[in-house]
């Protein structure tokens, strides 16, 4: 490895022009020096240094948190009063078999792919629509991609408000809706109120999709629709035989990041609902907070975090197999 | 609309299948435009109604209401709110977690993402490898650790050094810096080590200067973030005095608060002045979420 990288070194520009005349007497040592500290720290060492702090700040608020939630998942572990030393004794899988047990943890697991369900071909679908249409659009570029990004930059709790606002029971959305109204309506509903947070990310979120498959679109050489046009493809055939495949890397992209951003879902379900009705919008973040934090048990709220990030990165290898082998 | 052929083509002679192509187009672009305007006005109704909303002096859900009736209008909710929670105070507090996490995700980010892109050293892959993992492992895996860490062994709840510490290193800024590093040209560091400079130097003098639209696209990237969270601060923080806003007002919703005239309204303006200052930024730097044309390093 050390001798491969530097024969590549040697191989780069500078390099050559410093070992191929050999140095004179003086310059000799701290050249040879120089040369074996890059054999040891590579060639620029500075890198190091510009890492060392952020590499610091991974170990103390990622690391260290990562290898403690996993250990106390593991243990039994509960709040004491400052200074108070008590044991925290090996529990083995105790706590993942309490998780397994408790039906309010499968309810939010199963709550999850409901939300996906809804909200992942809501999101591809809407995004690359949109981001095709942007792609193409002459006159007011720019205003609509401002429009689709704000709800992206506006926090949820701000939006939430609005969407409490117009989605309980005699808010604007069932005025107009008359007659057709949900019964009960869609925040006390257990069959609505999941779809209807899965809408909210959606809406939330799509602007910053909207940007990725753009980047993407753009990407995709112009040279490939002129020559589908000149071989006679009408605008849908280029759409399925260009453009869909030239974006397939920004589509896994963006079901990646939904499949993560599921796992995280707790403002919603907290300020729409609470986790109600009846257990109908939890999700395993917010039962995280109430198990972990709430109710003193963050063992249990470690093992939980453990299970949904297993799945998480599970549904994430699905989804890539599947979005990249699709041709 | 239908004749905006770039200059490229402008030259090739057109066939005529491209000329009976035309009516299509135009049926084709009046449909996306459509499309687009609905997109639009889905993604805008709820701001709208978020004004008119903080704006009524009674609540009033009826379909006429969604119109700003001059009867109805009133800045009391705004005096409400202010009542309940200290909007000045929480606005600062917003402020300062936000310039904490800003500050230090562009000063670790910068030096993080030149290293990755423009230096080779030993545990580069590492490095970058973390990078990835930290972008790749939700926070809700760290959540419960983190606060039992920063809360109870630290001693930093209720401080803004708790509120910022989780949020001081976003792989994003990284991967936003390395990438415009990325993008520079070889040439110009390779240009710069020929004409003696250290590796210090070019990182000050040529590497950042060159990548000022990447600090103001990496700020504006990570402002959103901090200025708008709400699960961390509102664990951290059981101090009003040191909540951010989005916590005091999640705190003041969920608190129903029925002595207040409009209790709706008095949340839709606490949402306004929390949406207001994230949204205003966005619209004024919002043409530099592009990239920036980086091509001039090399000329001359």
């Amino acid at each position: 490895m050390t001798t491969l990288r530097d024969a590549e070194s040697r191989s780069k520009g500078w390099g050559t022009a410093r070992s191929a005349p050999p140095p004179g007497r003086g310059d000799r040592r701290p050249t040879q020096r120089r040369r074996r500290l890059q054999r040891i720290l590579g060639e620029h060492p500075l890198g190091l240094l510009l890492s060392a702090p952020y590499t610091a700040f991974v170990v103390i608020v990622f690391l260290v948190p990562f290898g403690f939630g996993v250990w106390m998942a593991f243990h039994d572990f509960f709040f004491t009063a400052p200074g108070v030393a008590v044991p925290h004794p090996f529990v083995g899988l105790d706590n993942f078999r309490q998780v397994v047990d408790d039906a309010s943890v499968r309810q939010a697991f199963g709550n999850l792919l409901v939300f996906l369900v809804v909200n992942l071909p809501l999101t591809v679908v809407l995004a690359l629509l949109l981001a095709t249409g942007l792609d193409a659009v002459v006159h007011w570029k720019g205003f609509f991609r401002v429009s689709y990004y704000i709800p992206y930059v506006t926090a949820s709790v701000a939006t939430l408000a609005v969407w409490i606002f117009m989605f309980n029971g005699n808010g604007v959305v069932n005025r107009l809706l008359g007659d057709l109204a949900p019964d009960p309506t869609w925040l006390a509903n257990q069959h609505l109120i999941m779809p209807l947070i899965a809408v909210y990310v959606t809406w939330k979120n799509l602007g910053f999709y909207v940007l990725l498959f753009l980047a993407g679109l753009q990407a995709v050489p112009q040279e490939l629709h002129e020559a589908a046009k000149v071989d006679g493809a009408g605008a849908w055939r280029r759409f399925r035989t260009v453009t869909l495949p030239g974006v397939r890397p920004v589509t896994s992209l963006v079901v990646l990041l939904s499949i993560i951003m599921t796992g995280q879902i707790f403002t919603e379900p907290y300020l729409l609902t609470g986790g109600g009705p009846n257990g109908a919008s939890m999700t395993p973040a917010l039962l995280m907070y109430q198990k972990g934090i709430q109710q003193g048990k963050p063992d249990v709220a470690a093992a939980i975090g453990m299970i949904l990030v297993l799945a998480v990165m599970i549904l994430s290898l699905v989804s890539r197999r599947l979005t990249e082998r699709r041709s | 609309m239908a004749t905006n052929a770039t200059p490229a083509t402008a030259g090739t002679p057109r066939t005529t299948e491209e000329h009976s192509d035309r009516a299509g187009h135009g049926l084709l672009a009046a449909l996306r435009f459509a499309v687009l305007l609905v997109g639009a006005f889905l993604a805008l109704v709820p701001f709208y109604y978020m004004i008119v909303g903080a704006l009524q002096k009674e609540r009033d859900t009826s379909i006429l209401g969604l119109l700003p009736l001059p009867g109805n209008l009133t800045l009391d909710n705004f005096v409400g709110v202010n009542s309940s929670i200290d909007l000045l105070g929480s606005l600062l507090n917003s402020l300062i977690m936000t310039a904490g996490v800003v500050g230090c995700t562009l000063v670790l980010g910068l030096l993080v993402g030149y290293a990755l892109a423009v230096l080779s050293f030993r545990g580069q892959g590492l490095v970058f490898a973390l990078v990835l993992l930290v972008q790749a492992i939700p926070f809700q895996l760290l959540m419960v650790p983190l606060y039992v860490m920063v809360v109870r062994y630290f001693n930093l709840a209720d401080s803004y050094l708790g509120m910022i510490l989780p949020f001081a290193i976003n792989s994003v800024a990284v991967l936003i810096f390395r990438q415009y590093f990325l993008q520079i040209p070889r040439d110009v560091f390779d240009a710069a080590r020929i004409d003696g400079a250290s590796e210090l130097r070019i990182l000050v003098s040529v590497a950042v200067p060159l990548v000022r639209p990447a600090v103001l696209t990496a700020m504006l990237v990570t402002f959103i973030g901090p200025w708008n969270e709400f699960l961390w601060p509102f664990l951290v923080t059981k101090d009003a005095a040191m909540q951010p806003l989005a916590v005091s007002l999640a705190n003041f919703s969920q608190a129903n608060s029925t002595f207040q005239a409009n209790p709706m309204g008095a949340v839709l303006a606490g949402a306004c002045v929390l949406a207001i200052p994230a949204v205003v930024l966005f619209l004024l730097f919002q043409r530099h979420f592009k990239s920036a044309n980086l091509g001039s390093a090399l000329k001359g």
